[in-house]
């Protein structure tokens, strides 16, 4: 299970590229793995890293130290592409605790929430600001649900209640679901019957 | 009187197991669960931690499609890339053996790319829900089904569960109306509805596609449209189902037979979206003016008509795609030597889609120094396809003739574009080295790929509607039956 997020303060790294995709974040050819962990390695491997496997002293990733930089300040449509959870894994196993965007894709989203990665969609005066100030310290308050940095009004971000819920408090969202199996078995009852005609 | 409901509505509403809240989500039934070997090992792994079974095995079905090599084994050894694929592998056959969930396994004569195989043995059928931990999901909502692509702890929860998490999503209708112009393919729809919208203009939304054009296209061409809806940020994009769909579905092994057949499908056309349905956004496309259409960026929203020129950049993520890609902005790409062109994937690997690229091809050959791939998405497919002779096209033609998988979509097997390389690719993504690193990727249809293959360059197919050979194919009846009447999954 991912750390709880509560509030924390970091700098950020910025890509300002748009339609960041998943084959970006982490290229296919990683995801023969069997595992969910160790993937930081692979964190935009092909940005990082030449043909030869020698690392590019010029990506910004290869620069920093990952944990003065826990938020990504990314391009608009951040993680759109597939569905592969080996993204948020990735970029969670890096050290990144939250991605800042003007628009972060759907199925990147429901799995980032899930592995203690707090996706954040913002304005663009916003994003302006965050790109124009990599080295400020930004503060993520999910207690408020606010961005706060220097002497700027907070910002207010939108989280799915439940994904919320599950980040603050590190709730077992399959153990959650599981405690719905009577309601699910008397669902099936009538669904089947209906539709078990189907011989899957 | 209930509201008019959308097509998605109805899908939702009748597998509602506990309604949303404000607080939590609502809980959502999976008919239908579909499996691969890349987003599966963790999830199975999971649910074992928790000393869980997979709750309904009846319900999920696997198959090995993205790590599977493309070429025969040479003395017993299927030659994967890695052990790690092999491994990868021989985790899901050991996985659905433990749990007993049927796979499509190498033995099979079902296996297939997963959104070619599930249409085509009937294990999709309209109004069901449909997931697979695969973005391409959408491809099942071609037959009415609500279909989409879910994470790997997701799998794990429908494993387990047989539900999901969910939150309604906005609708999105999307209206091609007009005649289809004769070259212009299921694939060409697709590229123009999400240059349309814009590469994440669909996100938030349940796209449904209406219309007549939509309507006139085959099953095939309407699986094209729906598997490319997350290209434009939809998760799930649905067709009404109609007697198309019920026709291509009867006898399919999977699906009910004889009179339950057709009570099924009774009510399966009361399935589309009620006269009045309000949609959150409606977009309106005419069918007649699309041409076949090509990309020049590294999104799949930068599409246009093949021999437009390449548009000035509007922002540096346009001018980076444009300077990757290799092209220069007021050019056409029509000019650039093709080194590489693959027909093939879940977007356009289906009997259709390789016929219309044998047409091309039939009589012609493909110019030297270009390398042209064709993977058939399934082994029923490649049965269909062999007994029409369509590998015999593609061969004289001097195109390589594969066993069915994901291949070169993905290049997680082997079969990769090389760095630099430009390739005519019918598959879904263009994105920077998606076929490999540095591989530059043009998106198209089929025709337009194999007609690119014997140019050397990107090429519109209507310039080669006219066969050498006189007669188009003849199409065989056979193909239909293949997969319906076999009976021994
Ligand atoms: S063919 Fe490509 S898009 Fe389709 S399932 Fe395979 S890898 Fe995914």
């Amino acid at each position: 299970m991912p750390e709880p997020i509560r509030v924390f303060t970091s700098r950020s790294l910025v890509l300002t590229q748009a339609n960041i995709d998943t084959d970006q974040i982490i290229p296919a050819r990683f995801l023969t793995t069997t595992e969910t962990t160790g993937l930081g390695t692979k964190a935009f491997y092909d940005w990082r890293y030449e043909a030869d496997g020698s690392a590019r002293p010029e990506a910004v990733l290869n620069r920093i130290d990952p944990a003065e930089h826990r938020i990504l300040v990314a391009g608009d449509n951040f993680g759109c592409g597939s569905s592969r959870e080996h993204a948020p894994w990735a970029l969670y196993d890096y050290g990144f605790r939250a991605v800042i965007s003007t628009g972060i894709a759907d199925i990147f989203t429901s799995n980032a929430l899930k592995n203690g990665l707090l996706p954040i969609v913002v304005d663009q005066a916003t994003w302006d600001d965050l790109v124009a100030h990599p080295e400020q310290p930004v503060t993520i308050d999910l207690e408020t649900n606010e961005v706060r940095r220097g002497n700027h009004a907070p910002v207010t971000f939108a989280v799915e209640a439940f994904a919320r819920q599950c980040l603050l408090d590190g709730v077992d969202t399959l153990g959650w679901l599981q405690n719905k199996l009577p309601d699910i078995e008397a669902f099936e009852g009538v669904h089947d019957a209906h539709t078990r005609s189907e011989t899957v | 009187m209930t509201a008019p409901r959308t097509l998605y509505e109805k899908v939702w509403d009748r597998h509602l197991v506990v309604p949303e809240t404000e607080a939590t989500p609502g809980v959502l039934y999976i008919d239908l669960h579909l499996v691969h070997e890349v987003t599966s090992p963790q999830a199975f792994s999971e649910i074992e931690s928790r000393g869980l079974k997979v709750r309904r095995p009846d319900r999920t079905f696997a198959t090995l499609d993205h790590s599977t090599p493309t070429l025969p084994a040479v003395n017993g050894q299927r030659p994967y890339v890695t052990d790690e694929a092999r491994d990868q592998v021989a985790r899901l056959e050991k996985n659905c053996a433990a749990h007993g969930v049927e796979l499509a396994g190498w033995d099979s004569d079902a296996r297939g790319v997963v959104h070619v195989m599930g249409p085509e043995l009937g294990l999709t059928q309209p109004g069901m829900t449909v997931v697979c931990g695969d973005s391409h999901t959408a491809t099942h909502g071609a037959f009415g089904a609500l279909a989409f692509g879910i994470g790997t702890s997701e799998v794990g929860h429908v494993l387990a569960t047989q539900c999901l998490l969910q939150r309604t999503s906005k609708t999105l209708r999307v209206t091609v109306d007009g005649e289809l112009q004769p070259g212009v393919s299921g694939k060409d729809v697709a590229l123009a509805v999400i240059a349309a919208l814009g590469f994440g203009g669909g996100t938030g939304y349940v796209i449904e596609y209406a219309g007549e054009a939509v309507r006139s296209l085959d099953m095939e061409g309407r699986m094209t449209l729906c598997n490319m809806s997350i290209e434009a940020g939809a998760r799930a994009g649905m067709i009404a189902p109609d007697q198309k769909t019920i026709d291509w579905l009867r006898g399919r092994r999977k699906v009910p037979q004889g009179a339950a057949y057709e009570a099924a499908a009774a009510e399966w056309l009361t399935l589309a979206s009620d006269p009045g349905a309000v949609f959150d956004k409606e977009v309106v496309l005419d069918g007649a003016a699309i041409r076949p259409m090509a990309t020049w960026g590294t999104t799949p929203d930068a599409g246009a008509p093949i021999g437009s020129k390449v548009p000035e950049p509007q922002s540096d993520s346009d001018r980076k795609a444009i300077a990757y890609m290799g092209f220069e902005a007021g050019q056409t790409t029509t000019t650039q030597a093709v080194d590489v062109v693959f027909v093939g994937s879940c977007t356009n690997g289906r009997l259709p889609d390789l016929r219309a690229a044998a047409e091309v091809l039939r009589g012609r050959k493909v110019k030297d120094g270009v390398r042209m791939l064709v993977v058939p998405g399934s082994e029923a497919v490649r049965r269909d396809a062999e007994a029409e002779g369509l590998d015999q096209i593609f061969i004289a033609a001097g195109a390589e003739w594969r066993l069915p998988g994901c291949s070169m979509c993905i290049a997680m097997n082997g079969d990769v574009v090389g760095a630099g390389q430009l390739a005519v690719s019918t598959s879904n993504r263009n994105f920077e080295g998606r076929q490999g690193k540095g591989a530059r990727t043009i998106l198209a249809s089929p025709a337009t790929a194999a007609a690119s293959a014997i140019a050397g360059v990107l090429t519109d197919p209507r310039e080669y509607l006219t066969n050498p050979e006189g007669a188009p194919l003849k199409q065989s009846s056979a193909a239909r039956e293949t997969v319906g009447a076999t009976n021994n999954a």
